[in-house]
């Protein structure tokens, strides 16, 4: 079975069995003969005009699939949407990356996809707020803003003739730092409204990238960069932080309370667990296995155990069936 | 020697036309972008791809098309005597090289522009057939990840020895030195991509060879749709809406 590489006892396994069973049962009612592999041919009407969208072509007159996955049918247009693959960008999705090189007033960013992306230095506000010119001198010191290896949240701005270029233009986006990055494959985490949630109550951040790169940190106060006066605006140099010079006192405010980490901690295990399930993942199910993993006691550590993943199975199952009586 | 008795069974008694049991996995490799284990009989295969990605050797990359690569190695525990073998030498280059050529044909790799495309394929148990079993289970990794194909490739052995036609040479009859007749086909399009023999055959009898080996392709490419759409299926209802 993919993904569940644990020991499981034979009672978990018949759970586990049973739980898988109700999902399976439930979803077969929606669609039951959508899942196509390759070089299948998907039944359409031709009298009504077909529009062949991804993961099809054409074969003699008959739509062929050239990609597994559930095919979808939108008026006219027929396509096949795949599920394990890399993420595939749109325009205004936020996603997470990683630098993995510093270039010419750009920074390559690993967003998995079949290319790198590209953050241009013109793209992004800088740290002090202020609005200006990118100078010479900014582009010298663009790794005091971005180093190699950074994990980084943007949005996508679009393909340009050089590839897929991203910006951050807020607050919001920028480094992250005080936090795990966790990977999931991008099929399980659905385009959303809102992708950036602060969980008050632990006080941590989850910010839940379209490209299945999963930011759980400690949260951070967006800070309003409009408030920033053009008064003190000093020479761009001076804002550059030292690093080795950093002061006792600075370490002690940016030290992240025990309580914050170990909830940071909790919630990378519910997004691990899930993964590795294979369920979708958003908030509400994150919060459910994590006040789940609260509510029974269990260690942090335990969370990646063969029970625990159990009892999610058994509880996705359950919530699914009561999701769908109410409709 | 006999390889064909009396009674018409082979060496591990099988019959003439009768292939070994096939067992798929997918999802070997967690790492990975996709991954398959594909097994014909004691034939053990283990397939892992990466990409599309970002080409590694910025001077490789092509503007209209992906780059595909691929490297065939022989774990050295996969035989009977345990040698080891240099990493590069002649034999796993040439596989390697057939590997990439049957698969570059069938992926669609206008459709990935600027990016690359590994496939990592290692024998984990070698018992005959390891060319066909590595291009079966590299099928599967790819389409495990997503890349967009015209067809599943499959691929399967026969060979001629004792004047019978065998299908799926084991590793006993690989070394008798008969004919070899390696074929690979997209079961759809009905096309051969890949064709090889070890010595000859007369043009008749390689024939009846072929059509047994492009049988064989057929029945295996049936039971690699299985497991995909299973597979897919799979996925798709734990995922839920």
């Amino acid at each position: 079975m993919r993904g569940i590489q644990l020991q499981l006892s034979q009672t978990q396994k018949v759970r586990l069995q049973k739980a898988l069973e109700q999902l399976e049962s439930l979803s077969s009612k929606v669609n039951s003969d959508a899942s196509v592999t390759i070089a299948d041919s998907i039944p359409v009407n031709h009298e009504d005009g077909v529009l062949k969208g991804h993961g099809t072509t054409d074969l003699n007159g008959e739509v062929v699939a050239t990609l597994c996955g559930v095919v979808e049918r939108v008026n006219k247009l027929v396509y096949v949407r795949s599920l394990r693959s890399r993420y595939k960008p749109e325009v205004g999705d936020i996603v997470i990356g990683r630098v993995v090189e510093v270039a010419q007033k750009r920074w390559r960013l690993d967003i998995n996809y079949s290319q790198n992306a590209y953050l241009m230095l013109s793209a992004m506000n800088m740290p002090d707020g202020v609005q200006r010119r990118r100078t010479a001198l900014d582009e010298l010191n663009m790794r005091c803003i971005f180093e190699e290896m950074d994990v980084i949240c943007a949005e996508v701005r679009g393909f340009q003739h050089d590839g897929l270029h991203l910006q951050a233009r807020s607050q919001k986006y920028g480094k992250l730092s005080t936090g795990q990055l966790l990977t999931v494959p991008p099929y399980l985490v659905k385009r959303q409204k809102q992708h950036f949630h602060h969980l008050e109550q632990y006080g941590i951040d989850l910010i839940i990238g379209c490209n299945g790169f999963i930011w759980v940190g400690e949260h951070v106060e967006a800070r309003d960069d409009m408030v920033e006066d053009q008064v003190n605006q000093t020479d761009p140099q001076v804002l550059i932080p030292n690093k080795d010079s950093v002061s006792f006192e600075e370490q002690e405010k940016n030290y992240t309370a025990l309580e914050t980490r170990k909830y940071i901690c909790r919630a990378a295990n519910a997004v691990r667990v899930l993964s590795s399930l294979g369920f979708i993942i958003t908030l509400e199910i994150i919060k459910g296995v994590f006040e789940l993993s609260l509510s029974s006691n269990l260690d942090i550590h335990d969370m990646l155990g063969s029970e625990f993943c159990v009892l999610v199975a058994e509880k996705e199952a359950e919530r699914r069936s009561s999701n769908k009586k109410k409709r | 020697m006999e390889y064909v008795n009396p009674e018409g069974l082979r060496v591990d008694g099988r019959r003439p036309m009768e292939m070994r049991q096939i067992r798929a996995e997918i999802g070997a490799v967690s790492k990975a972008d996709g991954s398959a284990i594909f097994e014909m009989g004691n034939t053990k295969v283990i397939a892992a791809v990466y990409g599309p990605r970002e080409v590694q050797n910025r001077s490789q990359q092509m503007s209209d098309q992906a780059l595909v690569r691929c490297e065939y190695s022989m774990a050295n525990f996969s035989t009977g005597d345990r040698m080891r073998k240099p990493k590069g030498d002649r034999r796993s280059t040439e596989i390697s090289l057939v590997i990439r050529q049957t698969m570059e044909a069938c992926i669609l790799t206008h459709l990935m522009p600027r990016s690359q495309i590994d496939i990592y394929v290692q024998v984990l148990q070698a018992d005959g057939g390891t060319r066909s079993a590595c291009i079966n289970a590299a099928t599967l990794a790819l389409a495990d990840a997503g890349i967009p194909m015209r067809d599943l490739v499959t691929s399967c052995s026969a060979g001629y020895l004792n004047s019978t036609p065998l299908l799926d040479l084991n590793y006993v009859e690989d070394s008798a030195g008969g004919p070899d007749v390696t074929v690979g086909i997209l079961p759809k399009l009905d096309k051969v991509t890949l064709l090889q023999m070890d010595s000859k055959l007369p043009v008749d009898i390689l024939e009846n060879v072929m059509q047994l080996a492009t049988e064989g392709c057929k029945a295996i490419a049936n039971y690699i749709r299985e497991i995909l759409l299973e597979n897919t299926k799979q996925l798709e209802y734990r995922r839920g809406s």
